[in-house]
């Protein structure tokens, strides 16, 4: 779908893109992760032809990406912004024509979301007149209203409440199921392990990590497993099989953390625990994609 | 190109949508026809507005004893006492000029117990030169009243000779044109370069620049912004121009029929003896003075003039509103394009317009950042086609290597936010690559 080859972008005194290469898969929901400052905003701008690259490439459909391409992409930016005089039906459909929709199709589609989105009643308002989440609703319907095949969602959450953020991530899946890619850009991690198929990680500059979240998560398992078990006292355990990272004495059961030496497996481990305690629960400890980020980026500062 | 098409109708509709269009466009008329009525008014009346003042006239020559004429703002009384104790009656009295006249007629002093107004100075100063020039006369044996009698007041009836003939050269009428085309442009250029400048930071303080941008090019958005700013502009002043004609048309017919009442009271007047300069004779000069100039040619030009000078300049105030986050960071920038505005208008208004021809108008009228302003004070008065047309060329060159200019800028600066811009800041962003 989107081919980013060694993208650099500099700026007076600092590079904000260096060297980043990435692959979004057609269909996929993608996240694009880093912290402030990472670059993420200039790939996207990149991305938008917003502004252009100092060396690289992108490919949108295996086409060396173009001024026809911009019809197909929707963009909702980090900071959200609509005039603040003019009606927002009129809006919607104004920034619906500057994507390519004629006027009676603009002003179909605007009627269709409107009505979706439970908000046919301020057609006539003023964005001054309305709260920040209902701007944010006509924003997203400024952003997708021209069916794009790229949906570009920055910081899509911030600034919703629970209900109508829960209303956006299911708009955004079914606009997935569709056919829409999406790329996702947050710093918040939580979202995207619940969404995203696969993630970018950049930090600095540079893009420190790729692939599918879960095959991302397994290669950072650590062969760590968290057991619950029945016992007042502490396990006091020499095994060749682990070792204990963490003990936690609670008021009914104990959690012990282990990670099982090289070769050993989970079913000695549990040989070993099972001839001294209850075990009620075992969990792998997968690291979230929220530690993977912390991680990463720690490591590399 | 479609796209600019639509942002222009954007900006165009939202403009003049708006109720502060439509006041402007009836009101402002009304607000300079009321004005001058006013002025008018006061002028007409403005004896009557005055006080009478008192002078009290110590003449010790006696050249000058009942002299002089009351007017309808001084009033002249005469005093036989010796000065000083008329100095002593004058403090304690109502008076509010004292003036003396010594026996040799020198050093005439005029007293008063507040500062004298000019033309109360003025006409007493004329007053007194001229008794003393008729006194001289009889003196020299000329009857004065035979020289009065022959006395006529004598007007230059000017008269341009042009290929086709002599034409009414009505300067005071190319002066009067001239400094309302020249007024109107240096306002407009304000006016509306201001509302593109604002334009731009609502859409960079509102965050909207992005959505757009990734919709169309910046250079689109700029030119499509200006273009419609402008035309809400033009829109304005072709609706004020029907206004204005539609008003004189109608004052013309009126004044055209008021001129035969007039054949038959001016009878009578003469026949009373009584010179008169009636406002109704002026009205029906002006009507005439008008026809003398070419109508269409003076408001062509005056309509390029402001489109270019605005896209000029409005592409600079474009520049300026991308550089910075809100409007009161404009100060720094905002001299550089005012000033040459308001140099022009001033130098324009002083001397281009006394000498239309002189070397200075040239060069005000063939720069691009002053021509807008300078050329329509001399287009009134008659300007060389080939002075004309490089000045035209130079405004739209000058327009365009601008435009490319501030584009470069603007591309730049309304993606920026929380950057303190300076000049060198413009430079850097001048020569980034796209």
């Amino acid at each position: 779908m989107l081919s980013v080859q060694n993208i650099v972008k500099q700026y007076e005194g600092h590079r904000a893109l260096d060297d980043v290469s990435i692959e979004i898969p057609k269909g996929s929901i993608f996240g694009l992760l880093g912290p402030n400052g990472a670059g993420k905003t200039s790939l996207i701008r990149i991305i938008n032809q917003i502004t252009a690259p100092d060396e690289g490439h992108v490919y949108f459909n295996q086409e060396k990406l173009n001024s026809t391409h911009i019809g197909k992409i929707g963009y909702l930016p980090e900071e959200r912004g609509l005039y603040k005089k003019m009606d927002i039906g009129e809006q919607v459909i104004y920034l619906s024509r500057l994507k390519g929709l004629s006027r009676d199709e603009a002003l179909k589609r605007a009627k269709y979301w409107f009505e979706k989105l439970e908000i046919q009643t301020w057609w006539n308002k003023k964005v001054e007149d309305l709260s920040k989440g209902m701007q944010q609703k006509v924003q997203f319907i400024a952003t997708v209203i021209h069916q794009p095949d790229l949906v570009i969602l920055d910081e899509p959450f911030s600034g919703f409440d629970p209900v109508n953020a829960d209303i956006i991530k299911n708009e955004i899946l079914e606009l997935n199921d569709k056919g829409a890619t999406i790329i996702f850009s947050t710093h918040r991690m939580e979202s995207v392990e619940e969404l995203c198929d696969s993630i970018a990680l950049l930090n600095k500059s540079k893009k420190i990590l790729e692939g599918s979240v879960k095959d991302i998560r397994n290669s950072y398992r650590n062969n760590i497993y968290k057991i619950c078990y029945s016992s007042q006292e502490p396990l006091q355990l020499i095994t060749p099989a682990f070792v204990i990272i963490k003990q936690v004495l609670k008021d009914d059961h104990n959690e012990i953390t282990i990670q099982l030496e090289e070769g050993a497996k989970i079913n000695d481990a549990l040989g070993y625990l099972i001839s001294h305690t209850e075990v009620q629960s075992l969990n792998e400890v997968i690291p979230t994609i929220h530690e993977i980020f912390v991680e990463k980026v720690k490591g590399i500062e | 190109m479609n796209k600019i098409l639509l942002i222009i109708q954007r900006e165009y509709l939202s403009r003049v949508k708006k109720k502060s269009f439509i006041v402007m466009t009836f009101v402002v008329p009304l607000l300079f026809i009321g004005m001058y009525a006013i002025i008018g008014y006061m002028f007409y009346k403005k004896d009557e507005l005055t006080d009478i003042q008192k002078v009290l006239v110590i003449d010790d020559s006696k050249d000058f004893i009942n002299k002089f004429k009351n007017t309808p703002a001084l009033e002249f009384r005469y005093s036989q006492q010796p000065s000083e104790a008329a100095r002593g009656e004058f403090e304690r009295s109502t008076d509010d000029y004292l003036l003396l006249i010594p026996k040799d007629k020198k050093n005439l002093q005029l007293l008063s117990q507040k500062k004298p107004g000019i033309s109360v100075i003025g006409d007493i100063e004329t007053q007194v030169n001229e008794i003393a020039r008729t006194r001289q006369l009889v003196a020299a044996g000329i009857d004065t009243s035979v020289l009065n009698a022959k006395q006529a007041q004598l007007r230059l009836n000017t008269r341009q000779i042009t290929e086709k003939g002599e034409e009414d050269a009505s300067s005071w009428l190319a002066y009067g044109i001239g400094f309302v085309g020249a007024f109107l442009i240096y306002m407009s250029l304000f006016i509306y370069g201001v509302q593109v400048m604002r334009g731009v930071i609502e859409e960079k303080t509102n965050r909207i620049i992005e959505v757009i941008i990734s919709s169309v090019k910046p250079f689109q958005l700029m030119l499509g912004k200006i273009v419609g700013v402008g035309l809400v502009g033009l829109t304005q002043f072709l609706l004020w121009i029907v206004l204005c004609l539609t008003i004189a048309g109608f004052a013309g017919t009126y004044f055209s029929k008021d001129l035969h009442l007039k054949d038959q009271s001016k009878e009578q007047i003469i026949a009373k003896g009584i010179q008169n300069d009636s406002p109704v004779d002026e009205g029906a000069a002006i009507i005439t003075a008008l026809d003398s100039i070419p109508l269409g040619y003076t408001i062509g030009t005056f309509l390029f003039y402001f489109l270019f000078g605005f896209l000029l300049y409005s592409s600079i105030f474009a520049a300026v509103g991308s550089a910075v986050d809100s409007e009161t960071e404009t100060q720094q920038f905002m001299l550089p394009i005012t000033m040459p505005l308001i140099f022009t208008f001033i130098i324009s208004i002083n001397f281009v317009i006394n000498s239309p021809d002189s070397p200075l108008a040239f060069w005000l009228s063939i720069i691009p950042f002053t021509s807008p302003i300078a050329m329509m004070i001399r287009i009134p008065f008659g300007v060389p086609v080939w002075e004309l047309i490089l000045s035209m060329v130079l405004l739209v060159g000058g327009f365009l290597l601008i435009t490319l200019i501030a584009a470069r800028i603007y591309r730049v600066g309304i993606l920026m936010y929380g950057k303190k811009a300076s000049y060198r800041e413009l430079i850097k962003w001048f020569s980034y690559k796209e």
